[in-house]
C-alpha cells in the first residue's frame, strides 16, 4: 500500500511527472541493454589485446586496466619498488584520516605529521638502505596525494597569517595581505605552475635552482593559501566583537587574544569549508601534468601514448581513472557534510 | 580627599566626526560605588570603555589606578591587569570551560601556576555561588549563571576596579536578582565599582553616587537619595519620570 | 564638526610606534624578497644571453593558429597572435557561462520536481560531475572528437545537427539565407562548425561547472523561507508562476555571489585549453615563449590578462550588489 502512495506522488504526480517518468523508461528501454552490453556483456576484462582488438565498438575493453594498472597508478616509478610509494601513501592518507577526527585533535598531531612526512619522502626517495629513486620518476597516484596532501599542509598554516593580516588594524600589513590574495585568485593555477616550472629557475641565485617537484609545491602551497586565507577570514569574521572585547578586558595581548580565543572557534567552524577546498586541490594536482609531472593523469598518457596495442583503449583508462578521483572526492564531500552537521550540533 | 582611582580631565572623544564625549570631568574615589545612567546613546558605555581603554579618548587626560592611559603599551596592559569588566553579554568564551575562562587570564597574562590559578578560580566561583558548574561549557548554562562566571572571571585578576557595562538587561527577569545579588555583595566588601545600569533598585541600594549622562556630558552627579527624590535639571527629570514612572 | 587627532607621545612603547614597526618591517621582507627575485632574474638573464623587454611584440609570430575570430596569419605580429588568443578565450568563456548557466538551473530547479527520476538524475549529475577534475574530463572530451566520432564523411546527425571527427556543425545564416551543413570530401560544407578543440574546452567547462551553479541555484532556492511558497500557493499561483514570481527573484539574491566566482571560475579555468591546444591566450603565450625564450614577459600577459579580466569582473560586483542593497530599502 504504503509503495503503491510513494509511487503515485513521487513518478505520477501530474502529467508532466508522467511524462518525465515514461520518458525515462522508454530512454532506459532504448540505451540500457546497449551500454550493458558495452560495458559488461561484449566487454574484454583480461589483459588480452587481440581480443581487445576484436571486440572494438562493441565492447569494452577494460582489460587495458588490468595489463597497464601499475603504471597508470605508480607513473615510471621502478617496479620492484613500487611497494614503497604504496606504502608511504597508506601512510600519508591514514594520518589524513586521523587528522579529520575530532579525537586527534591535540598537538600531538604537529610530531605525528613530521615524523611521517620524513618516512614518506625515505620510501619515495630512497637512502638508509633503500636505492635511491629521482623525483622525476615519482608518478601516479603516490604524487596525486602527495602533492595535494603537501599543499594543504603548507598552505593553511600560512593562510592563517595571510587572513589575520587581512584583517589587521595596520595598513601597510593589511594592503599588502589583500594585494597577495586578489592577485593569485585572479589568475588561473596554470599560470602559477608555468612560473613555477620557467621563471622559478631566474628568480633563484644563478645555477641554484630547486627541483621541478619542489618548485611546484612552493608554487602550490603559495597559490591555494590565497583561497585558504578567504575561507579562514570567513571563520575570523564569524567571531562576535565581544569576544575581542572580552579578551582585552582581561589583559590579553594580539596573538594571545587570537591563539587562545579566535583561532579556535574560528578553525573549528570552517572545517567543512577546508576540507572542501581540499577536494578542490585534489582534483586540481591533475593540473601538474601540463608541467610534465606525471601524476595520475599524466601517467595515464605515458601508459598507453607509449604503446601503439593499447593506445585506443585510452577511454576505458581515462573512465577508470575518473572512478579513482570520484571515490576519493566523493568519500571526502560526505566527510565534510557529516563535520558540517557535527558543527551545527556541538 | 585622597588621590582618587580614576581621574577623568576634560576628555573628549570622537567617532570619526560625532562627538560622544563631551569634557568629561569625574573623579572616583578608591572604594567608591558609582552608578552611571541615561538615555540609549548617550555615552554611558564609551565612557566606561576608555577606563580600559576598550575605547582611546583623544583629548583631556585619564589616569586609572595612578596610571595614565594614552598610547603606552605597558600602560595600558597594567590598567587592565587592574580593572575587571562585566559586559551586557556575558562575552564568556564558549570553547572553553568555566574553569579555563577563569584561569585563561591569571595563567597567560600574570603569569601564574596553573594550580595556584586553579585553586583561586574555584574561590572566585564560590564567591559568585556556582562552584558545581566549574568543568561545564559556558552554553551548557542558564543566562544568570553565565553572568556571574563572567563577574568571577573578571575577579580572577584581582582587580583594584570592576566596570560594569548592563550586567542585567539581557538577562530573563528571573535571573536579575541572582546577579544583582553578587554585585551587591562585592559592593559590602569594599570594591571600586562603575557600573552603568537602569536596575534603580540597585543605585538606591549601595551608589555612592548616581551620575546621569545625556548626549555626551554628565549633566547631574548626586547621592542617590537626593538624585531620585530632587533631581535639578529638567533632562534628569523627564528621564526619571520615564524609567519610574510606570 | 572638528575631530583633533589624539596627540601621540612617541616612545618606543607606543602602540603607534609599535604598528608603524611591524609595518616597515613587513614592508622590508617583501620589499627585500621583491629586490631578491627582480636581483636574480636579472643575473641568470645576463648569464644565460636572455633578452628582454616587450618588442618582441612587434615582430612577426611565424606560426599558424588553427582557429581565429579575426584575420590572422603566421607574418602577423606577436601581438596580433596574442589578440587572437585573448579573443578565443573570451569566446569559449561567453558561450561556456551562457551554455553552463542555462544547464545549471535546470539543474538546480530540476532538484526540487515532483518527480523522483528527475531529483535522482540531477543530483547524480551534479555529484559525477563536480567529483572528476575538469581537466580530465576536457582531455576525455577531445578523446570523444578525436577518437570515437566517424570521420567526416559519415557524421552523426541529430537533426541539422552533425557530429564527427570535424568537430560540431549546425546550420547558420549565411550570405542572407539559412546554409545547413553537409558532409563534404575532407571537411564540412556550409552551415558553421566548431573545431574539436573548442568543442572540447567548452564541453569540458559546461559540464563541470553547471554541476557546481546546479548546486549554487538549489541552495538558493533552498534558501527562500517555506512561508513565501505557501503564501504563493495560498493565492493560487500555479508552480510555474511561483517559480518565476516568487522564488527566483529571492533565490536570486543568494545565487548571485557565488555565481560570479564561478563564471570567474569559467574564465579561469579556461585556460586549460592548453592541455589539448585550443589557442586561447595561455596557449599562444605559451607557443610564443618556446619560440621566443621570453618567459617573464609572456607568463606577465596571461596575468595581466586575467587580473584585468577578474578585477574588472569584481569591480562591477561590487557597484551591482550595492545597487541591490539600496533597492532593498
Ligand atoms: N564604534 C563606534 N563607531 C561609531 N559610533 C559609535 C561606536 N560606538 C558607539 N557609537 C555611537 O556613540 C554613541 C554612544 O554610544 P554608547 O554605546 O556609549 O551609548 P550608551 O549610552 O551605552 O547607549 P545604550 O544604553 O544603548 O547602551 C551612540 O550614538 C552610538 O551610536
Ligand atoms: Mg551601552
Amino acid at each position: 500500500m504504503k509503495k503503491k502512495s510513494w509511487i503515485r506522488k513521487n513518478l505520477f504526480a501530474n502529467a508532466w511527472s508522467s511524462l518525465a517518468t515514461i520518458v525515462f523508461a522508454v530512454l532506459v528501454v532504448a540505451y540500457l541493454p546497449g551500454l550493458l552490453n558495452w560495458m559488461v556483456v561484449q566487454a574484454v576484462f583480461g589483459p588480452n589485446v587481440d581480443a581487445c582488438q576484436a571486440a572494438r565498438g562493441t565492447g569494452a575493453c577494460w582489460g587495458v586496466i588490468a595489463e597497464k594498472w601499475r603504471l597508470i597508478v605508480f607513473g615510471r616509478y621502478p617496479h620492484l619498488e613500487q611497494w614503497r610509494p604504496a606504502l608511504a601513501t597508506v601512510l600519508l592518507l591514514g594520518l589524513l584520516f586521523a587528522s579529520c577526527v575530532r579525537k586527534f585533535w591535540t598537538l600531538w598531531l604537529v610530531p605525528a605529521w613530521i615524523v611521517v612526512w620524513v618516512v614518506f619522502f625515505w620510501l619515495m626517495h630512497g637512502g638508509l638502505g633503500l636505492s635511491v629513486v629521482p623525483t622525476d620518476q615519482w608518478g601516479g597516484l603516490p604524487l596525486t596525494i602527495m602533492l595535494s596532501t603537501i599543499a594543504i599542509a603548507g598552505a593553511f598554516p600560512l593562510s592563517i597569517f595571510v587572513a589575520l593580516g587581512r584583517r589587521s588594524k595596520l595598513p601597510a600589513i593589511r594592503t599588502l595581505c589583500t594585494v597577495y590574495i586578489e592577485l593569485v585568485r585572479g589568475v588561473p593555477l596554470v599560470s602559477i605552475l608555468f612560473m613555477a616550472s620557467f621563471l622559478f629557475p631566474l628568480f633563484m641565485p644563478v645555477g641554484k635552482s630547486p627541483d621541478v617537484l619542489i618548485r611546484v609545491i612552493v608554487g602550490l602551497i603559495l597559490f591555494w593559501a590565497a583561497y585558504l586565507a578567504e575561507t579562514v577570514r570567513g571563520g575570523l569574521q564569524a567571531i562576535p566583537k565581544g569576544q575581542l572585547e572580552a579578551a582585552a578586558s582581561v589583559g590579553l595581548g594580539y596573538w594571545q587574544t587570537q591563539r587562545k580565543v579566535v583561532l579556535p572557534q574560528a578553525l573549528a567552524i570552517v572545517v567543512p569549508a577546508v576540507v572542501n577546498t581540499f577536494i578542490a586541490i585534489f582534483k586540481d594536482t591533475s593540473l601538474v601534468t601540463i608541467v610534465s609531472l606525471y601524476e595520475l593523469t599524466g601517467a595515464l598518457s605515458i601508459a598507453l601514448n607509449s604503446d601503439a596495442n593499447w593506445r585506443p583503449f585510452k577511454i576505458e583508462g581515462y573512465l577508470f581513472i575518473a572512478a579513482l578521483y570520484f571515490t576519493f572526492c566523493f568519500a571526502m564531500s560526505r566527510y565534510s557534510l557529516w563535520v558540517e552537521k557535527q558543527v551545527h550540533h556541538g | 580627599m585622597a588621590e582618587p582611582i580614576i581621574l577623568f580631565e576634560k576628555v573628549n572623544k570622537w567617532f570619526d566626526g560625532f562627538h560622544v564625549l563631551k569634557d568629561i570631568d569625574l573623579q572616583v574615589a578608591a572604594g567608591e560605588r558609582i552608578v552611571i545612567c541615561g538615555p540609549s546613546g548617550s555615552g554611558k558605555s564609551t565612557l566606561i570603555r576608555c577606563v580600559n581603554r576598550l575605547e582611546e579618548h583623544q583629548e583631556g587626560r585619564l589616569v586609572v589606578d595612578g596610571v595614565e592611559l594614552g598610547d603606552d603599551v605597558k600602560a595600558i596592559e597594567q590598567v587592565r591587569r587592574n580593572v575587571g569588566m562585566v559586559f551586557q553579554q556575558f562575552n564568556l568564551f564558549p570553547h572553553m570551560t568555566v574553569l579555563e575562562n577563569l584561569t585563561l587570564a591569571p595563567v597567560y597574562v600574570a603569569r601564574k601556576p596553573k594550580a595556584e590559578a586553579e585553586a583561586n578560580a574555584m574561590k572566585q566561583l564560590e564567591r559568585v555561588r556556582i562552584a558545581e558548574q566549574a568543568h561545564k561549557y559556558p552554553l551548557q548554562l542558564s543566562g544568570g549563571q553565565q553572568q556571574r562566571v563572567a563577574i568571577a572571571r573578571a575577579l580572577c585578576l584581582t582587580p583594584h576596579i570592576m566596570l560594569f557595562d548592563e550586567p542585567t538587561s539581557a538577562l530573563d527577569p528571573e535571573m536579575i536578582n541572582e546577579v544583582l545579588e553578587v554585585m551587591i555583595e562585592l559592593a559590602g566588601q569594599g570594591m571600586t565599582m562603575v557600573c552603568v545600569t537602569h536596575e534603580m533598585g540597585f543605585a538606591k541600594a549601595v551608589a555612592d553616587r548616581v551620575i546621569f549622562m545625556d548626549a555626551g556630558q554628565i549633566v547631574e552627579q548626586a547621592p542617590p537619595e537626593e538624585f531620585f527624590s530632587n533631581p535639578k535639571s529638567d533632562r534628569t527629570k523627564d528621564f526619571l519620570s520615564k524609567i519610574l514612572g510606570h | 564638526m572638528r575631530r583633533p587627532s589624539a596627540r601621540k607621545r612617541w616612545s618606543w612603547r607606543s602602540q603607534a610606534f609599535r604598528g608603524l614597526l611591524w609595518q616597515v618591517v613587513a614592508v622590508l621582507l617583501v620589499g627585500f624578497a621583491v629586490w631578491f627575485l627582480a636581483h636574480n632574474t636579472l643575473e641568470n638573464m645576463r648569464a644565460r644571453g636572455i633578452q628582454s623587454g616587450f618588442d618582441f611584440l612587434k615582430g612577426p609570430a611565424g606560426f599558424d593558429i588553427g582557429e581565429s575570430l579575426i584575420p590572422y596569419d603566421a607574418l602577423d605580429p606577436y601581438w596580433k597572435a596574442f589578440l587572437v588568443g585573448i579573443l578565443n578565450t573570451l569566446r569559449v568563456a561567453i558561450i561556456g557561462i551562457g551554455v553552463a548557466t542555462l544547464f545549471g538551473t535546470l539543474l538546480g530547479i530540476g532538484r526540487f520536481s515532483a518527480n523522483a527520476i528527475v531529483r535522482g538524475l540531477c543530483y547524480a549529475y551534479t555529484e559525477t560531475f563536480r567529483n572528476v577534475p575538469i581537466l580530465l574530463q576536457l582531455l576525455f572530451w577531445y578523446l570523444v572528437f578525436t577518437e570515437v566520432l566517424p570521420p567526416v564523411a559519415e557524421p552523426v546527425s541529430v537533426g541539422p545537427f552533425l557530429l564527427s571527427k570535424a568537430g560540431f556543425s549546425f546550420p547558420w545564416w549565411v550570405e542572407g539565407r539559412w546554409s545547413v551543413p553537409a558532409p563534404g570530401a575532407f571537411s564540412m560544407e556550409g552551415g558553421a562548425s566548431a573545431t574539436p578543440e573548442f568543442m572540447a574546452v567548452l564541453m569540458g567547462l559546461v559540464f563541470y561547472t553547471s554541476a557546481f551553479i546546479g548546486e549554487i541555484v538549489r541552495a538558493g532556492i533552498a534558501a527562500v523561507p517555506k512561508g513565501q511558497v505557501e503564501a504563493a500557493s495560498a493565492l493560487g499561483l500555479p508552480r510555474g508562476l511561483q517559480v518565476r514570481k516568487v522564488i527566483l527573484p529571492q533565490a536570486l539574491r543568494v545565487i548571485i555571489p557565488p555565481l560570479t566566482s564561478q563564471y570567474l571560475n569559467i574564465t579561469k579555468n579556461s585556460s586549460l585549453a592548453v592541455a589539448i591546444g585550443y589557442p586561447d591566450v595561455v596557449s599562444i603565450a605559451n607557443t610564443s615563449l618556446n619560440n621566443t625564450g621570453r618567459a617573464v614577459e609572456c607568463i606577465s600577459i596571461i596575468m595581466l590578462v586575467y587580473l584585468v579580466t577578474s578585477l574588472s569582473t569584481a569591480l562591477f560586483m561590487n557597484w551591482y550588489n550595492k545597487r541591490v542593497a539600496i533597492q532593498e530599502r
